[in-house]
């Protein structure tokens, strides 16, 4: 390529861009996406991800099992979804044409690795004929790149095996996008080096196929345009790109910061809850322990001893892991100690969808468990937003000496968007009190301490840490008695203390934040009410509806256990009302049984979030009916 | 720690009322660690009993210190939060057979293969009292119960040959007959650091009277307890007439020692490294109805758990400094708009 001459290609400006990355899971297109991603974010695009890739870690090569996909929107506005349908899409082979073909907006531009259409490929793909050659894309701008030959050629003289020269594949692709979307190689060049500095061989040869996509795309004569997407005009400040699940550690490490109490995780690997652990088993110069337990309820049986000893106690997981927790959640409500479940939602039941999306478990949250066992229960709905709601439910346990289930799913845990990152200093105080001394008077003078004395205001019992002298006392899960905690079979008793426990946490509404509305919130004709990672779906669904006239409002709920004080008025005050959810109408039931309101329910449960076009597409439909 | 209070076992005795069946073997075991525990220098604030579920597992309530009555067998994973949070208290879990051996079985190994700082009391009555009688894991095969009503077919474990297998670095057993055995023991389980494991048979006078009759019965224990000794050849019997080797084939085996004389006794070592000699000592007997050696089987030190997680924590503090939540928002490519 060196001696052809460099020619003049225009550039055109895009608004927005969806780009579809797919290929065999081995093919490193979820690592593709992230560069793509990143030298995005670091160029000022607003932007948000969607990587979709297989339970398999290495599925049968080259077949459509095997395909892993990695979207990202980057765009010059604002934007809150990953995009409806992608305007490109790159095939690493025929089974990632023929699985995300589907995907594609039509005429959209298909960008393949040519080489790897050979007939054996082309079989596992399920293809009769050769889609290249038999003009099955003709609807679509097709760009055929000898991608594998081109990697191996600029790597010959490196000294690399060939076997990792044609490895470096995914880079060539990377380099080629990045030429053709004007994205800065510098951050991708450095993110290279710097990876793979004890493995100068494969540094050198990522490098090499990254700058030779480049120069193909400068020089093929394939592309008579180069794309450019402007920086998105975002309020002032300072951004990084974050996914749920680092947003979602960051935030228990701030509420442990905050609450000055530290932090001990007891988790057990699952999907795609264990990139926490990843996460905060890093954390240790912050005081925080974590314990890869033996099983999910040693996670959270650890987790709970800890806060017994004093500490902010953490288990995480995903919703097969929560219904072999949910025995010692209930202990945690009994024991009325400080404890954070949080859970990663996947498709399920049983071992379901591991890789994949859905928020079905709010009912699992509310009532998975046996007795009447009342669980406060917040709700993440945005990637970076997962920081705030993990100091929230923090703060909850903290205050209220409760367990409380945080529910994320995999798509906000997977998913990233820049975050314009908080002044630390405006974070909420969580410091906590603990007990220090007897807190009851006995008739004869005696002074005591009561395990299960109310502090008034928040109902919530002493903290009593072991090591604490005076104060030796002991807790279980059997009925007890409120005030002085010894055991206590009386009917009269259970009642009292069983309606005690559901009071303690609806009373916490009187502590929460208002209910987020939005759109026209005086005069809708609809309102959205979602709860979750549907937010940015429905904010952009609600966006179109509006610039087309329509009268809709959104509403969205942070807070599923106890509701916002408000939500009963802001349900009864539109005339329609759609809940769109990734289950089957779990939310959409609450609504109905707490409000009287004949709340619609749209479901999707197929392992990928909604997207707007769908949604707006439901919009329309509730509104003309 | 010449500062700690002296204190009675009235100081270690809660005010509630204790309600296990009366003739019940825990009593005599709350009586032996409320008798011990002024004699351990320690704080009553510092120590901590956890327990399961069972009716070992009410234990905690009536000692007179901070507790935790968990659910039914998670007390080990409870009480591994509780010690890797505070190591520096002293955390006694006390569960039976069923707790820690059935349905919490994976917590007991885990805990002595972390060799978390615990002592972990396991009554074995070889029997589900608290659900009124049926078999437990520890039954012998062809026990009649409510739920085996032709016999368990059920091989039962060995709780001492389970504890060796999981790696323990303390495992001792005792009886509640014995008071002073008793404190011994629990005594050297508190100084180990380490997962310290103490089975004690413990008679169940309601639904398996009995069981340890044959070899716990005053009369009966000079010949059928064999007392190991750290450093002494290991010999039994009313007259010390009996002794234990090794055979050939590896296993401990009981003698005359006239056969065989003194030198060819097997010579407890609990310090050894290797813990076959300690795991062919817990294949000794098949039951409580042959002679069974009691003492500390074993008592290796190791790295201890809970310690070893907070020198991570001292050595990430002392590399990277105190965690700075500004520095870790901002520890990924940034960029500004202004």
């Amino acid at each position: 390529m060196t001696d052809t001459v460099p020619r003049t290609v225009g550039t055109r400006e895009l608004n927005r861009l969806v780009v579809r990355f797919a290929g065999d899971s081995g093919d490193g297109m979820q690592l593709t996406g992230d560069r793509f991603t990143s030298a995005s974010a670091l160029f000022g695009n607003d932007l948000a991800t969607l990587p979709e890739f297989p339970a398999e870690i290495r599925a049968p090569q080259g077949t459509l099992a095997g395909v892993s996909a990695f979207q990202v929107q980057v765009s010059d506005h604002n934007i809150t979804t990953p995009g409806d349908a992608p305007s490109v899409l790159v095939a690493m082979n025929p089974a990632a044409l023929r699985k995300e073909l589907a995907h594609l907006e039509m005429g959209g531009t298909v960008i393949v690795n040519q080489d790897a259409f050979v007939e054996r490929n082309l079989v596992k793909a399920g293809y009769d004929s050769d889609p290249l050659e038999d003009g099955s894309l003709d609807n679509y701008t097709l760009f055929k790149v000898p991608m594998t030959t081109i990697t191996k050629e600029v790597c010959k003289d490196l000294g690399v095996k060939p076997r990792d020269a044609e490895r470096s594949k995914n880079f060539f692709a990377l380099g080629l996008l990045s030429w053709l979307y004007s994205r800065p190689a510098q951050p991708t060049l450095d993110w290279i080096s710097a990876k793979f500095k004890r493995q100068q061989l494969i540094a050198d040869a990522n490098t090499a196929a990254f700058k030779a996509g480049m120069a193909f795309g400068d020089t093929a004569e394939l592309f008579d345009f180069t794309y450019e997407v402007k920086p998105a005009a975002l309020a002032p400040g300072t951004y990084t790109n974050v996914n749920g699940n680092t947003a979602l550690s960051w935030g228990l490490v701030a509420a442990s910061q905050q609450a000055k109490v530290p932090l001990f995780l007891g988790s057990y690997p699952i999907t795609p809850a264990s990139d926490i652990l990843h996460e905060l088993s890093q954390r240790k110069n912050f005081g925080v322990r974590t314990l890869q337990a033996e099983d999910e309820i040693a996670a959270v049986c650890a987790a709970l001893g800890a806060s017994f000893g004093g500490h902010l106690g953490i288990t995480t997981t995903s919703g097969p892991g929560i219904a072999l927790k949910g025995e010692t959640i209930g202990l945690a409500v009994s024991l009325e100690l400080p404890l954070l479940v949080i859970n990663i939602q996947r498709g399920g039941p049983s071992t379901g969808l591991p890789t994949k999306t859905e928020s079905a478990d709010l009912m699992q949250a509310m009532y998975g468990r046996h007795g009447e066992s009342p669980v406060p229960i917040v709700a993440a709905y945005s990637p970076s937003q997962c920081f705030f709601a993990a100091i929230e439910a923090a703060r909850i346990a903290l205050k209220y000496r409760t367990p409380v289930i945080l529910l994320s799913d995999g798509y906000l845990a997977n998913g990233s968007e820049p975050w314009l990152l908080p002044d630390v200093s405006t974070l909420p105080d969580l410091t906590v009190e603990f007990a220090t001394g007897p807190n009851h008077t006995q008739d004869d003078g005696t002074e005591v301490f009561w395990p299960y004395l109310r502090d008034p205001e928040t109902k919530a019992r002493p903290w009593a840490v072991p090591g604490t002298p005076g104060l030796t006392h002991r807790i279980g899960g059997i009925e007890k008695e409120d005030g002085t905690g010894n055991i206590n079979y009386e009917a009269d008793n259970h009642g009292y203390m069983v309606k005690l426990r559901e009071e303690r946490v609806a009373h916490i509404a009187n502590d929460i934040p208002p209910t987020m509305l939005d759109g026209d919130t005086d005069d809708a004709d609809l309102l959205v009410l979602g709860w979750g990672s549907t937010w940015g779906a429905i904010t952009s669904a609600v966006m179109r509806a509006r610039a087309e006239g329509r009268k809709v409002a959104h509403a969205h709920v942070t807070h599923l256990n106890p509701l916002p004080r408000d939500l009963g008025d802001i349900v009864r005050r539109f005339p329609k009302v759609l809940v769109p959810e990734m289950n089957l109408g779990q939310f959409c039931r609450i609504i109905r049984a707490e409000f009287l309101v004949d709340a619609q329910s749209v479901c999707k449960v197929e392992g990928i979030p909604f997207t707007a076009a769908e949604l707006h597409s439901h919009i329309n439909g509730v509104l003309d009916d | 720690m010449t500062d700690v209070p002296t204190t009675t076992k009235a100081d270690w005795t809660s005010d509630q009322e204790v309600r296990w069946c009366p003739g019940c073997g825990d009593y005599s075991i709350l009586t032996a660690v409320q008798m011990l525990m002024p004699e351990l220098n320690v704080r009553r604030e510092d120590t901590v009993f956890v327990s399961g579920i069972g009716c070992a597992a009410r234990f905690p309530y009536y000692m007179n210190t901070y507790g935790m009555h968990g659910i039914h067998g998670r007390a080990p994973a409870l009480a591994t939060g509780l010690a890797m949070a505070r190591p520096e208290l002293h955390v006694w879990v006390v569960g039976g057979d069923g707790d820690m051996l059935s349905i919490g079985g994976n917590h007991l190994l885990h805990a002595l293969r972390r060799n978390v700082n615990l002592n972990i009391l396991l009554f074995n009555n070889q029997i589900y009292g608290l659900t009124k009688g049926q078999y437990s894991p520890t039954s012998e095969i062809g026990k009649v119960t409510k739920s085996t009503p032709a016999g368990s077919i059920d091989e039962p474990f060995n709780p001492v040959s389970v504890a060796i297998g999981a790696e323990a670095s303390f495992v001792a057993r005792t009886h509640d007959m014995d008071r002073q055995h008793m404190m011994d023991m629990f005594r050297r389980a508190h100084d180990f650091p380490g997962a310290s494991f103490v089975e004690v048979f413990q008679n169940c006078n309601v639904f398996n009277d009995g069981a340890f009759g044959a070899i716990t019965k005053k009369d009966k224990r000079a010949s059928m307890l064999i007392p190991l000794e750290h450093g002494q050849p290991i010999r039994f019997g009313e007259n010390d007439e009996k002794g234990v080797v090794i055979n050939p084939q590896g296993s401990a085996e009981v003698v005359n020692v006239a056969d065989v004389g003194e030198s060819a006794l097997l010579v407890h070592d609990e310090t050894r490294q290797d813990p076959s000699l300690a795991f062919a000592l817990s294949r000794l007997s098949a039951g409580p109805f042959e002679p069974t050696p009691i003492g500390v089987y074993r008592a290796v030190e190791r790295s201890e758990y809970a310690g070893e997680a907070s020198k991570q924590l001292a050595l990430a503090q002392e590399q990277s400094g105190p965690g700075d939540l500004e520095a870790l928002l901002h520890s990924r490519p940034t960029w500004e708009v202004s």
